[in-house]
């Protein structure tokens, strides 16, 4: 049903007709509008037959569903930040036993300093934790994607991680036409797990595992992914099939077909950076956008099918790796590596900063010039770094950092 | 002996709401035929109805022979117990979720399992969360028939899993975990836990300098902390009484909601102590008063096994090498007489010695 709504009920809503039986619940901002709204629909009774524990901490949180789900329950939860880095000891769990939990991680920056705003450092923390990693556009997508995501995840006994910008999509009020129950049981059928605690045959799981079967153990979880590189576009054909709307699969291009320069990005920013293009494509300027919904498996092929005929390319990350640089880009750059291409990485968006249209153009002109710098802070304050820097430079107990600059700044934080 | 129905509603005594009756009588009865000597119970003078779970042929075996414990090792012997108890009293359909530790590690080497039950391990801290996510995914599924038991050394329990097992106490989660204490981390190499005794030698707190051994005044005594949770059963046993042990399970099989079991198990390895004292040990931590065996409901202790043959604290602590620098080369009666005063003070607080009006005693020279 089209309704207007916010991006995190919507999330909620389409969760619960995912029919659910067990929600493990710990409050983290910007996820907790979505589990107090499953709260509401469950104490309500609109979902018989879920449970939904209140646990004591993130690291309950994914315990729980880890347990839930080894007895044959469909598990989810959800976190952000520092609750997705709490947790991190049984995310890995969850993957390594094989266990199809689906989690919305509500994509909010890591501290230290503190930040509650959006960016990817925390969801892009897990790149290697074997979970998949999908990556919501807008809220429409964010709500067909868990849908999806069950489907995927029980399909493959792999976790699936469902992440959307915390804040700019988790609490935007805008139409999203939200899965019926009846609907998703036409595409998402009852859980039959591969594995499952059962008194009347009961089995082991979660063994120690030795050098002898531990690469293979893991070789396993890999081969899993690359069959997720098929099973995603093919869960999203039939999505469409069932809703009617294009949501979902690997990756998402615009404009791309003759573009000599392709601006890559995850999540919420494709909104404003399609904007852009659209606005330099009138000028004629040939340049495309590639949206990359699946991170984990990274479709290689793809993404160098996408972008094969482009001289340039943009990563405009919202995460880095501190002491190398983009973490997208050198995704990408591994795509292209029989026919490399010029390429830019652009850190954007940090613990919130808005990304600006005029920034943008800004840098894409120094791009379409090939005039950009290989890594570049998308409107730093030079100065003000640079003021820290000397003041390191002049006195050894300088103070810290982030609050010798806020107050350069004569800013309190917001 | 009034059973509290608790079936219907698990969260109904919880949290301050007093049960009108609790048990009256401990959940063993006494039995009359031990061997004076060891204590050791006769199954076959008893009715075939009272005799162990242990003496009937089919026991389930849930730990089951081959799985490589040291020799000697009280935490393979309390899990072989609770766990056929649980399995007896639940007509087979337990759950049973694991900590990381010694007893996940010797049962379940790659491609081998010792375990006869649906077992699962996850992690070393969450044990008692995984353990409330398999209780929450069966009363979803409506199966009240499968029961879940949680089990983990004391380092899973009292330190690192801690946080979990208080939030699945809280919640009244439907839980029987147990807890296998041998009073430090044995599975790393015997290091120092929440558990540790004052004055036990481990290898992060050796026996050297002018206070050799763990800190006085430091750890956890996490029976009396489950007790604070007001959760519906707490209780203590200890491998020495194995019989009790199962009668404990058994009554908190017969409970709903959060149920907590501490047992004392000796490590013949990080105790320092020969592998066919286990039970000896462990006799002589309950018969000195240091370990006390009781019964708690509603946060309430209901019952304790009174000693039957007091010892002196130093008649336990001289058979172990983790405590040998209290007695060689200089004699610590300082540091004994303190762990006398523990002793004598569980006495007063459990009442451990009814008949002789509790009075304290002295450590013999």
């Amino acid at each position: 049903m089209r309704t207007q709504i916010e991006g995190s009920l919507a999330v909620a809503q389409a969760v619960a007709a995912c029919r659910p039986q067990v929600i493990c619940a710990y409050p983290i901002s910007p996820q907790t509008h979505i589990v107090e709204g499953l709260s509401a629909i469950v104490k309500r009774g609109e979902l018989p037959g879920c449970e939904y524990l209140n646990v004591e901490s993130e690291f309950a949180a994914m315990s729980g569903a880890i347990g839930a789900s080894a007895a044959g329950a469909r598990s989810y939860t959800a976190t952000a930040s520092q609750g997705l880095l709490y947790m991190v000891e049984a995310v890995y769990n969850a993957s390594g036993l094989g266990l199809p939990i689906v989690m919305t991680v509500a994509n909010r920056a890591i501290g230290a300093p503190i930040n509650i705003w959006n960016d990817h450092t925390d969801s892009m923390s897990q790149r290697d934790s074997g979970w998949i990693q999908l990556y919501a556009e807008t809220n429409q997508e964010a709500v067909d994607l868990h849908v999806q995501a069950f489907r995927i995840a029980e399909e493959l006994s792999l976790p699936v991680m469902v992440c959307m910008d915390g804040f700019i999509l988790t609490h935007a009020v805008e139409e999203v036409d939200v899965p019926e129950a009846a609907d998703v049981a036409r595409f998402l059928p009852p859980f039959e797990p591969r594995q499952v605690l059962d008194p009347a045959n009961p089995v082991s799981i979660g063994a120690m595992v030795g050098p002898e079967a531990f690469t293979e153990v893991r070789y396993l979880a890999h081969e899993r992914q690359m069959q997720a590189l098929d099973l995603i576009p093919a869960v999203a054909a039939e999505f469409q099939a069932v809703f009617g709307r294009d949501s979902g699969g690997l990756l998402h291009t615009y404009e791309i077909e003759d573009a000599e320069t392709v601006v890559i990005a995850l999540g919420s920013v494709l909104g404003t950076i399609k904007d852009v293009v659209d606005e330099r494509r009138a000028r004629g300027e040939k340049i495309g956008v590639l949206g990359i919904t699946s991170f984990r498996p990274f479709p290689l092929k793809a993404v160098e099918a996408a972008i094969g005929n482009a001289k340039r390319f943009v990563c405009l990350e919202k995460a880095f790796s501190v002491g190398i640089g983009g973490i997208v880009s050198s995704h990408v750059r591994m795509a292209m590596s029989s026919h490399p291409i010029k390429n830019y990485t652009v850190v954007a968006g940090l613990g919130g900063r808005p990304i600006l249209k005029t920034s943008l153009n800004d840098m894409l002109d120094q791009a379409t010039t090939d005039s950009l710098e290989p890594l570049t802070f998308l409107d730093l304050d030079t100065d003000l770094v640079e003021r820290e820097i000397a003041r390191n430079r002049a006195e050894r107990r300088s103070g810290p950092a982030a609050e010798n600059m806020l107050r350069d700044l004569g800013a309190p934080a917001p | 002996m009034t059973t509290i129905d608790t079936t219907t509603d698990p969260a109904g005594f919880h949290h301050g709401i007093v049960p009108e009756v609790l048990h009256e009588q401990p959940a063993s009865k006494p039995v009359k035929f031990y061997q004076v000597g060891s204590f050791a119970v006769g199954n076959r003078l008893l009715p075939l109805e009272v005799r162990s779970v242990q003496s009937d042929p089919n026991r389930t075996n849930s730990l089951t022979s081959g799985h490589r414990a040291c020799q000697g090792c009280g935490e393979a012997l309390g899990a072989r117990y609770a766990l056929d108890a649980a399995m007896h009293a639940a007509d087979g359909k337990i759950v049973a979720v694991n900590a990381t530790g010694c007893l996940e590690v010797f049962s379940t080497p790659y491609p081998e399992t010792s375990w006869r039950v649906a077992w699962l391990h996850s992690l070393f801290g969450n044990a008692p969360a995984v353990a409330s996510g398999v209780a929450a995914a069966y009363k979803a599924m409506g199966r009240s028939d499968v029961r879940v038991v949680a089990q983990g050394g004391d380092g899973g329990t009292v330190d690192i899993g801690f946080g979990c097992l208080s939030g699945m106490f809280e919640r009244n989660d439907d839980v029987l975990y147990i807890c296998y204490d041998n009073e430090a981390y044995m599975n790393t190499g015997i290091q120092r836990s929440g558990a540790t005794p004052p004055a036990a030698r481990t290898a992060t707190t050796q026996a050297v300098g002018e206070d050799p051994g763990n800190t006085f005044g430091q750890g956890k005594d996490l029976p009396r902390i489950a007790m604070a949770h007001e959760i519906p059963y707490v209780a203590t046993a200890s491998v020495a009484d194995l019989r009790d042990l199962a009668a404990q399970d058994h009554r908190a099989m017969s409970m709903r909601g959060a149920r907590y079991i501490h047992v004392m198990v000796p490590c013949p390895l990080g105790w320092g102590t020969a592998s066919g004292d286990t039970i000896k040990v462990a006799r002589l931590a309950t018969q000195s008063g240091i370990f006390p065996v009781f019964e708690a409901e509603y946060g309430e202790v209901v019952a304790s096994s009174p000693i039957r043959r007091q010892v002196p604290v130093e008649d336990y602590l001289k058979g172990q090498k983790r405590f040998a620098h209290l007695f060689s080369p200089t004699r610590r009666q300082d540091v004994i007489d303190r762990m006398q005063a523990q002793a004598d003070r569980n006495i007063r607080r459990y009442n451990l010695l009814p008949t002789a009006g509790a009075t304290e005693t002295k450590a013999q020279d």
